[in-house]
């Protein structure tokens, strides 16, 4: 269970990497942060964050946007923590 | 240490605007080829491209490819070769036209055409006033781009590898390209594409420097698999710097901040850009900025704790102007300097952007280096494209949206070029190296078994402020001399890199590991080779280079117009001619470049 959620926690942190300097400094920062306290549902949340193109998600990370999908609401929220 | 073999007729690696481009051209042409990226093709840096590509379309006002190639020749401070330059102006209304083509959706004038918009250095008849030359798909140009290239390639059946990481090229005793080594990230697998074209397409390696607009996978791979396996890299003293990144993140902040009316300001709250450039103040050209900003730093006047930047004020401008005129500054402010600016001054220094060298290539795309007295000879099987080569069309310096334009045009160059050669070539892949593959295999095993090594994000950080400080926007003599010193240290560390996680799923440790061993590979050519051209060109400004009739600001024509070429064995430095006369028009003769 561990080696699974090491594997599964090195995939999305690989998928973090982005096109977009702001972005790849963004989900650093998430990372030093939130790896210990992500769960399931939160890496769940992510992943679908993820398959974002990079300009629509930076716009969700900076507010320009804004999306009702809840889960997606709690991950943004933690990217925005400055 | 296990590994399997696949067979292609072409492998590129890269699906930026370069790798997808030159795709298009051997898969339409029918051909097996594979496209190996580390990440999902539309998150290739590419993305990042807003400003636009340029072209001499005309379409607002009148243009002409003659126009365009005099201002790429200027801009290069004579660097660039005219052959190449010439080619790449010419070839820009067909590959933009062709973009269209794929459905790239560009701005639009009523009647339909493109619509284009000035850009800096790009100028009308021989540079006499500017033109509008750029074509854009509103802030998304570069994501456009690749999204119209990737569904092409779709089409015509490229087979992608996403998520795999090329590790080394694989050249054989005659100096034959026969593909790469290459491991897919989810399964830690081993793989050799075996190959009778390989085209490079892996961008730029802007991560060599702390301070840096690329985004973390822009780490010079290709450069350093290029440098392994014995071929030269070329001019990599010449990096743009950007003079507005934030401070200790790097992210861009526009020109148009400036444009709009923002201040640069030292400690004392001085305008400093008033003693530099009187006229243009805080709107001179970039390396004026740059420079001038460095000096103040230098001299003590520089911000913050440690002084190391200076301040971008936009206070006195109306908060409504702020937000409406510049979308996302006052956001990029909060999260990456935690600076409201419409209250406080932004903390900024230059910062490294676009890298002007690298892989030798000539205006078909292919790799070529110095053998048996001929300067330019073809590397068989070897084609380069995009950032990672150098054409070379930017010389010392180059010009905004022509980076865009360059991918296109080279990477169909590449991919024409190949499809060529594959036509001609006997039918059978020549046989596999074993020697080559095993300094991979050897390489993984090193790093899989090192014990009391080096921590990778301590010595990549060493390696990025030692670039950062002994070779950025204002260089010294001195500076530079201990740089090559200290980075040869940094390199003994480098072979020496240790890691804590073996796993084989998306093992990050692992993949930033090998990514250190190609940006090592660049921060040494780059350091070594400025270290070495004592005037100053375009990018490469030193201090003790002086302004004389002989040597106008800094530049020694008589002894310097010619291109680096930097060997990894010995760090051993060579050089090579500028390819001075075009393809069909006259020499765009040396002069002063001023604005
Ligand atoms: C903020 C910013 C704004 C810019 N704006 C403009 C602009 O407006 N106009 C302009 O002309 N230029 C602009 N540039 C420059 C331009 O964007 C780049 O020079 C250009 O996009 C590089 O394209 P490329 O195809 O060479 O490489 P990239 O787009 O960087 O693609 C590199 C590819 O190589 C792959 N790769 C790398 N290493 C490996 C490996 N080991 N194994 C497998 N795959 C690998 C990557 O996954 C990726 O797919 C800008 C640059 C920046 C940083």
């Amino acid at each position: 269970m561990e080696e699974d959620r090491k594997a599964r926690i090195n995939r999305l942190k690989w998928h973090c990497r982005r096109s977009l300097l702001e972005l790849d400094l963004a989900f650093d920062r998430f990372w030093q942060r939130h790896e210990d306290d992500l769960d399931v549902q939160g890496e769940a949340a992510l992943e679908r964050l993820l398959e974002l193109q990079d300009h629509d998600l930076w716009a969700l990370v900076i507010g320009r946007e804004v999306t009702g999908d809840q889960q997606l609401i709690a991950i943004i929220a933690r990217l925005q923590e400055v | 240490m296990t590994y399997t073999v696949r067979k292609f007729d072409a492998v590129i690696v890269g699906a930026g605007g370069a790798g997808l481009r030159a795709a298009i051209q051997l898969s339409e042409a029918g051909f097996k080829t594979a496209v190996l990226t580390k990440v999902f093709p539309t998150r290739s840096h590419t993305v990042a491209a807003q400003g636009g590509v340029a072209a001499s379309l005309g379409n607002s006002e009148e243009d002409h490819w003659h126009w365009h190639m005099y201002d790429t020749v200027k801009g290069s401070d004579w660097l660039g070769d005219q052959d190449a330059i010439e080619f790449m102006c010419r070839k820009a209304n067909e590959v933009v036209v062709e973009l269209e083509h794929y459905g790239m959706p560009f701005d639009r004038l009523d009647n339909g055409k493109i619509y284009q918009r000035p850009f800096g250095g790009h100028m009308s008849n021989f540079g006499e006033k500017p033109v509008r030359r750029s074509c854009a798909a509103a802030d998304r140009t570069g994501h456009a781009m690749l999204h119209a290239m990737y569904q092409r390639n779709i089409k015509v059946n490229t087979q992608f590898f996403v998520e795999w990481q090329a590790l080394d090229l694989v050249r054989d005793a005659e100096g034959d390209v026969l593909g790469v080594t290459a491991m897919d990230m989810e399964t830690g697998e081993i793989v050799v594409f075996h190959a009778k074209a390989t085209i490079f397409a892996t961008g730029g390696s802007g991560r060599i420097y702390y301070s840096s607009t690329n985004a973390f996978i822009n780490t010079g791979d290709g450069l350093g698999m290029a440098a392994r396996a014995g071929i030269p890299l070329e001019d990599m003293e010449f990096w743009q710097f950007h003079p507005t990144g934030v401070a200790g993140a790097g992210v861009l902040i526009t020109e148009g901040v400036r444009g709009e009316g923002g201040i640069l300001r030292n400690s004392a709250g001085e305008r400093f850009m008033e003693r530099y450039a009187p006229n243009a103040k805080d709107l001179a050209s970039r390396d004026v900025v740059s420079r001038a900003m460095t000096t103040e730093i230098n001299e003590g006047r520089g911000c913050g704790p440690n002084g190391d930047y200076v301040l971008l004020d936009i206070t006195h401008l109306p908060p409504e102007t702020i937000m409406k005129r510049l979308p996302g500054i006052h956001e990029i402010g909060i999260q990456f300097a935690g600076v409201d600016c419409l209250k406080e001054p932004l903390p900024v220094v230059p910062t490294c952007h676009y890298q002007m060298g690298g892989i030798p290539t000539n205006y078909l795309g292919q790799v070529v280096v110095p053998k048996d007295g001929n300067q330019s000879t073809p590397v068989a099987g070897f084609y380069a494209a995009g950032e990672c080569a150098c054409a070379s069309v930017h010389g010392a310096n180059r010009l905004g949206t022509n980076s865009l334009l360059d991918l296109l045009v080279f990477g169909k160059s590449a991919g024409e070029t190949a499809v060529a050669d594959l036509k001609a070539s006997v039918k059978a892949h020549k046989p596999l190296p074993q020697e080559s593959i095993d300094r991979t295999l050897a390489r993984l095993d090193r790093l899989n078994h090192q014990k009391d090594g080096a921590d990778v994000h301590q010595t990549r950080l060493s390696m990025q402020r030692t670039m950062q400080k002994h070779a950025g926007v204002f260089r010294f003599k001195g500076m530079l001399a201990e740089g090559v010193e200290r980075m040869a240290e940094i390199a003994e560390q480098v072979a020496q890199t240790q890691i804590k996680d073996k796993s084989q799923v998306f093992n990050t440790a692992r993949i930033e590991a090998l990514e250190l061993d190609n940006l090592i590979e660049v921060a040494k050519a780059t350091i070594v080779s400025a270290n070495a051209r004592t005037e100053s060109r375009g990018a490469h400004v030193r201090d003790d280079a002086t302004d004389t009739p002989q040597t106008p600001d800094g530049r020694d024509d008589k002894n310097w117009l010619k291109h680096t070429l930097w060997y990894r064995e010995g760090d051993r430095l060579d050089y090579k001619p500028v390819q001075m006369k075009p393809m069909s028009v006259e020499t765009i003769e040396l002069k002063k470049r001023a604005y």
